[in-house]
């Protein structure tokens, strides 16, 4: 008895065992490129900033993290706000969730439009969709520079027509970052929301239908409350990104209009303030964190009604 | 039969719907279009003329970057897919076990992290090694790829195994087929769409990276993203159109593979 239970025991120790030994390489090379590194960060963010970029190693300090909002003055004690870094922060912030609700407004009919397609259309418009989501974010990014530079399609096309005499500054602009970003994480909406879209029944939509609701209603009441999902989903997948994105502002944005990840990219190259990139390095994946706890919180709520 | 059809119909969705799909591609199709142009300014066309090719095909510089995104990617795709198979394995078709959702927080790392703070991260560590080692090849940007890539690959593997039949193996083994042989005869060939998939994922997500490589890399490892990126900076010619006319050519190829194959399975 208790020799039989020995045995399965000892295979059950194997199986873990093996089990371990299995994930040990993808769990080391995650540990050595990845999570390592972001501890060293975490570890920098305390230090004292050294006199050429780099750190004073195991010299603690709360600077760098004091300088993610504040600033002190150059010749006395005065203790102020950081309206650079402020302004860049409220700059991603309002960025991102602009370009989270633009694209919800496009991307919603779109999902909605190839869901209701034929069946056998429908893999053909989502492949277009994915084409766009699998193209190089820069070659997209570049794309959409070339439509809205100067001398670019559009107003090049504007001046044709006679509707401009001179072009329209739209480069280097917040409004160009927004729409780029917006242009670059579309599809990141488009797919969930499809996805909640294709499993909806549409019979419960009709039955709203029957019994006289017009079609308005029955989207807000009956169509959005069960894609809801979707929508949070593709809210986050859009949001995320686009907090910490660097690529589109640093193209569209030119030197100037900077967000988040600008910023720290700066930290690291002519502001040689190492430990205050860190701190900003790690509140960026605290906000990015937080969001997703945010979306696994209510899609574990959404699933779990819908299954019960 | 009007009233039917009317359920489905929401008022202004599929204009909106169109719109989008237009806006989606009318960058890129100006994108590509210009490639071909024999001017040398976007937005004035002067016929068609394949000289940008030439003259991309002619830069020492691109052909450099290009061979070595071709040599980061397979690599570090290889690398990350293999991991993430064995991973795979380890993390499926299991009663939940002590350390399970350890692993998955650890292997979808990369995903949950901005991309800019793991590249700065990697810039402060490497650039450390790189002075304690004095060995700056391109080691730290395969093993860099490799780490981001392994979610990528690691999604389809886990999504085949999950819906795979154990009872083949289960039968393989009662007529005694060893479990290596009962892996290499029954699992692997079963596996083999989902490892193909994670494969060209984790491959085509290698090849666009910009942010990682742009932090990682040492002076003079320029792949094609970044020395893209350092272009856009400049006056840009239609040289950069046609670099990103062949390399979408080449993403939307692998996509369309990729669909091909995942459709064939089902």
């Amino acid at each position: 008895m208790s020799k039989a239970q020995d045995i399965i025991k000892a295979a059950e120790r194997r199986d873990l065992r093996s089990r371990w030994l299995l994930s040990a390489p993808s769990l080391l090379i995650i540990f050595v490129a990845a999570i390592g590194p972001l501890a060293v960060v975490v570890l920098y963010s305390f230090m004292v900033k050294g006199d050429y970029g780099d750190v004073k190693y195991w010299q603690f300090s709360g600077e760098g993290w004091f300088s993610v909002l504040f600033e002190r003055g150059l010749f006395d004690d005065s203790i102020s706000l950081a309206d650079a870094h402020l302004s860049i922060l409220w700059r991603s912030v309002k960025i991102s969730i602009i370009t989270t609700i633009v694209t919800l407004i496009i991307g919603f009919p779109t999902a909605y439009f190839i869901a209701t397609r034929p069946p056998n259309r429908r893999d053909l418009w989502l492949f277009l969709i994915t084409i766009p989501f699998w193209t190089n974010l820069l070659i997209r990014t570049f794309a959409i520079q070339e439509v809205f530079r100067n001398e670019g399609v559009l107003n090049t096309a504007l001046i044709r027509t006679g509707l401009l005499e001179k072009p329209l500054q739209i480069m280097f602009t917040d409004g160009a970052i927004l729409l780029g970003i917006a242009y670059v994480y579309l599809p990141l909406m488009v797919l969930p929301l499809y996805a909640s879209l294709e499993k909806f029944d549409f019979r419960l939509a009709e039955a709203a239908s029957d019994l006289y609701a017009k079609p308005g209603r029955v989207l807000r009441r009956i169509i959005l409350p069960m894609v809801k999902p979707g929508l949070i989903a593709g809210s986050i997948l859009v949001f995320i990104p686009s907090l910490g994105a660097y690529v589109t502002p640093r193209v569209l944005g030119g030197g100037k209009h900077l967000m988040l990840g600008n910023l720290i990219e700066l930290q690291f190259g002519q502001g040689r303030n190492w430990p205050l990139g860190s701190a900003l390095s790690i509140s960026l994946t605290a906000i990015v964190m937080l969001s997703l706890l945010v979306y696994v919180r209510a899609s574990s709520k959404s699933g779990a009604r819908s299954h019960g | 039969m009007a009233r039917q059809f009317s359920v489905r119909h929401q008022r202004g969705f599929t204009t909106i719907a169109l719109i989008c799909f237009f806006l989606l591609y009318l960058p890129i199709a100006t994108l590509v279009v210009y490639a071909f142009n024999a001017g040398s300014t976007v937005g004035t066309w002067e016929g068609f003329s394949l000289r940008w090719f030439e003259a991309a095909w002619e830069n020492t510089r691109i052909i450099d970057a290009t061979l070595r995104s071709l040599t980061i990617a397979p690599i570090a795709a290889l690398i990350a897919t293999a991991a993430a198979t064995m991973a795979a394995l380890a993390t499926t078709r299991t009663a939940p076990y002590p350390g399970l959702t350890f692993k998955y927080a650890f292997i979808n790392q990369p995903l949950m992290v901005p991309e800019i703070v793991t590249a700065v991260a990697l810039l402060v560590v490497f650039s450390q090694v790189k002075v304690w080692t004095g060995y700056s090849g391109l080691g730290y940007l395969i093993m860099a790829h490799a780490a981001f890539c392994i979610p990528f690959a690691y999604l389809p593997i886990r999504a085949r195994l999950e819906t795979m039949d154990l009872t083949l193996e289960r039968a393989a083994a009662d007529l005694y087929a060893r479990p290596w042989r009962v892996f290499r005869r029954v699992t692997l060939p079963l596996m083999w769409p989902g490892i193909l998939a994670g494969f060209m994922l984790a491959f085509v997500v290698s090849l666009d990276d910009v942010v990682i490589t742009e932090f990682v890399k040492s002076a003079g490892q320029d792949t094609l993203p970044t020395y893209m990126l350092g272009q856009l900076r400049r006056a840009v010619t239609p040289e950069m159109n046609a670099i990103s006319t062949v390399f979408l050519a080449l993403s939307v190829a692998v996509v369309s593979l990729f669909f091909f194959l995942s459709r064939k399975k089902t």
